[in-house]
C-alpha cells in the first residue's frame, strides 16, 4: 500500500497546501505591501514643513554659490587627491616590502597595514595633527593642512591600498614573472615593467572605490582645525550652518559630495564589468 | 672531487664545445626528490628532444637549465659558463637561453610587437629603432608579420606560442629551451608550431625540447633521451630510443603512447566535442 502510495507521489508531486511558485508569488505581494506601508508611513508621521524650514532654504541654498564649488568642494578635490596619491605610493612600497623575502620588511609591512586598517580614520588625523609637533618641535609638515591631510589621508589609505595591490600582484599568473626572468629581466626589472602595469589593471576598480572612501574621509579635516580659506565641503556647510541657524547648507555640501562619489561609483562599476569582460 | 670533475669537464670544451653540460644534477621539493642524478650533455647545434612519462622530472630539468629551478646538487654549464656558481651573473647567462612555455606566457598587456621589443629594450639596452627591426625581422620567420599589432589574447594558440618563440629568438639566444611546446595547443594547430621548429633545427639552433610529440622527435631531433623517475633512462639516436628501446620502460612508455587501443579510447573521448 505505502509502495502504491510513493509512486503517485512521485507521478504527481503535490504536497499539501500552496505550492512553491503561489508561495513565492505571495511572499512578493508582502514584501511590496510592506514596502508601501513604510514609505506611507514616513510621509505621513514626519513634519515636512519643518524640514524644509530647516534643510530646504532655497535662497539660503543660493548664496552658498559659487564660494561651495570654488571653495569648498576645490579643497575637498585637492585634500582627496593629494592624500590618494601619497597613499598610493606609500601603499605600493608597502605592498612590495608585504612580498618581500627579506623577513623584517614583511613584519613591518604586516604590523603597518594592522595597524593602520584598525584605528578610526579620526584618530589617526589627531595624531598627526597633535602627536607629531609634539613629538618633532620644530618641524612642520610641509605644504601646512594640506600636508598635514595627505599625511594622514595617505597613512589610512595605504593601509588598504597596500592589501589591494598585494593581492593583485598575487593574481598575475607566475608564469609572467617567469617568462621575464627567462628573457634575462631581474627579479626588480620584472617588477616594474611585467608584473606591476599588469596588477595596476587588475586592481583599478577596487582603487577607484577607495578614492571614494578618501573622498568622504577628507571631511575628518574638521578636526584639524583649518583657516576660513583651507575649509573643505563638512567644514564649510556646518560653519555656515550655525552662522545661519539653519541646516540648508548641510543639505547642499552633501549633494555636492553626492555630485563626485555618484559619478565614481558608476565608473568603478564599468571598470569592474570591464575587467569581468577582459577575463 | 669536485676538481677532478672541473679538470675533466674543461678537457672535454677544449675538443668538442658542448653547449649545454649538466653532471650530478638533483633537484628536491621538501621530501620530494624529482631528479636523481641527471648527467648529460648537448653539444653545439644539437637538437635533443627529452620525452618521458608525467612527473619524471623533464620539465624540472629543463628549468634547472635556466635556473627556473634552483638545483639541490650538480652542476649546469652553458656556453661556458656555471650557472650554478652562486657569483654568476644568471640574468646576463639567460640572455642567451631562450624559453618557451607551455602556456605560451605572453605579456596580455603589449601588443605582440612591444611583446619582442620591450625585453630587447629593457634587458638589452637597444634602441628603439633597432628593437623594432629585430622584431619585425623574428615576427617574419615565424610567419605572424601581419600580427604585429594584436594584443595576444586575440591570437589563437598556436600564434601565440609562435610570438613566444619570436620573443625569445629577438633576444638573439645561442640555445633555446623547449617545455611541451604544443601540449596546450588544439590538434590542428600543433603543426605550425612545430614546423617553426623544424626550421630552428635545420638553422642550426641548439635545441632541448621536452615533447610528446613523438614524430616531431623522431624527425627532427638529433638525440632522444628517455627519462623515468627522475634519472635519465635511455639516451640515443631517435632510431635506437624510439625505434628498439633497450628498456624495458622505455617499451613500456612508448607502447602506451602508441598502443591504437588507447588512442582510440583517447578520440571517443574527444570526439563529441565541438573542436
Amino acid at each position: 500500500m505505502s509502495g502504491a502510495d510513493t509512486t503517485r507521489e512521485r507521478a504527481a508531486p503535490r504536497k499539501p497546501g500552496l505550492s512553491r511558485r503561489r508561495k513565492r508569488a505571495l511572499s512578493r505581494a508582502v514584501q511590496y505591501a510592506v514596502f508601501v506601508a513604510a514609505v506611507a508611513a514616513l510621509a505621513v508621521t514626519a513634519d515636512w514643513g519643518r524640514l524644509r524650514n530647516q534643510f530646504a532654504q532655497g535662497d539660503l541654498a543660493g548664496e552658498m554659490f559659487p564660494e561651495i564649488i570654488t571653495l569648498a568642494l576645490r579643497n575637498t578635490v585637492l585634500y582627496t587627491v593629494s592624500g590618494f596619491v601619497f597613499g598610493l605610493v606609500l601603499g605600493m612600497v608597502v605592498a612590495l616590502m608585504r612580498l618581500s623575502s627579506v623577513g623584517p620588511y614583511r613584519w613591518v609591512a604586516g604590523v603597518y597595514i594592522e595597524i593602520f586598517r584598525g584605528l578610526p580614520a579620526l584618530l589617526i588625523f589627531i595624531f598627526v595633527g597633535v602627536a607629531v609637533p609634539l613629538a618633532f618641535p620644530g618641524t612642520e609638515i610641509p605644504g601646512g593642512t594640506y600636508g598635514k591631510v595627505a599625511l594622514a589621508l595617505g597613512l589610512v589609505s595605504a593601509a588598504y591600498m597596500a592589501e589591494t595591490i598585494r593581492a593583485g600582484i598575487q593574481a598575475v599568473p607566475r608564469g609572467q614573472m617567469e617568462a621575464a626572468r627567462s628573457l634575462g629581466f631581474s627579479h626588480a626589472r620584472a617588477m616594474v615593467s611585467i608584473i606591476v602595469p599588469q596588477a595596476f589593471r587588475i586592481v583599478i576598480p577596487p582603487l577607484t572605490n577607495e578614492l571614494v572612501l578618501l573622498f568622504k574621509d577628507s571631511s575628518l579635516v574638521l578636526f584639524l582645525g583649518v583657516t576660513l580659506q583651507e575649509r573643505e565641503l563638512a567644514k564649510y556647510g556646518r560653519d555656515l550652518a550655525s552662522t545661519t541657524a539653519n541646516s540648508t547648507p548641510i543639505l547642499v555640501a552633501g549633494l555636492c559630495y553626492l555630485l563626485v562619489t555618484v559619478p565614481l561609483g558608476f565608473v568603478v562599476r564599468r571598470l569592474e564589468a570591464k575587467a569581468g569582460e577582459a577575463k | 672531487m669536485s676538481t677532478r670533475t672541473r679538470t675533466a669537464d674543461t678537457a672535454r670544451t677544449a675538443d668538442t664545445v658542448p653547449e649545454i653540460e649538466i653532471s650530478g644534477l638533483h633537484k628536491s621539493f621538501g621530501d620530494n626528490h624529482v631528479l636523481r642524478g641527471i648527467d648529460l650533455e648537448i653539444g653545439t647545434g644539437e637538437v635533443v628532444c627529452v620525452i618521458g612519462p608525467s612527473g619524471s622530472g623533464k620539465s624540472t630539468l629543463l628549468r634547472c637549465v635556466n635556473l627556473l629551478e634552483e638545483p639541490t646538487g650538480g652542476r649546469v654549464v652553458v656556453g661556458g659558463t656555471e650557472l650554478t656558481d652562486p657569483d654568476v651573473d644568471i640574468d646576463a647567462v639567460r640572455r642567451r637561453i631562450g624559453m618557451v612555455f607551455q602556456q605560451f606566457n605572453l605579456f596580455p598587456h603589449l601588443t605582440v610587437t612591444e611583446n619582442l621589443t620591450l625585453p630587447q629594450r629593457r634587458v638589452l639596452r637597444r634602441d628603439k629603432a633597432e628593437a623594432a627591426r629585430v622584431a619585425a625581422e623574428n615576427l617574419q620567420r615565424v610567419g605572424l608579420a601581419e600580427k604585429a599589432d594584436a594584443y595576444p589574447s586575440s591570437l589563437s594558440g598556436g600564434q601565440q606560442q609562435r610570438v613566444a618563440i619570436a620573443r625569445a629568438l629577438a633576444m638573439g639566444p645561442s640555445v633555446m629551451l623547449f617545455d611541451e611546446p604544443t601540449s596546450a595547443l588544439d590538434p590542428e594547430l600543433v603543426g605550425d608550431v612545430l614546423a617553426v621548429m623544424r626550421m630552428l633545427a635545420d638553422e642550426g639552433m641548439t635545441m632541448m625540447v621536452v615533447t610528446h610529440e613523438m614524430t616531431f622527435a623522431r624527425e627532427v631531433a638529433d638525440r632522444v633521451v628517455f627519462m623515468d623517475g627522475g634519472v635519465v633512462v635511455e639516451d640515443g639516436t631517435p632510431g635506437q630510443v624510439i625505434g628498439s628501446p633497450a628498456h624495458e620502460r622505455t617499451r613500456h612508455f612508448l607502447s602506451r603512447l602508441l598502443d591504437p587501443a588507447m588512442a582510440e579510447v583517447e578520440e571517443g573521448r574527444g570526439g563529441p566535442g565541438p573542436g
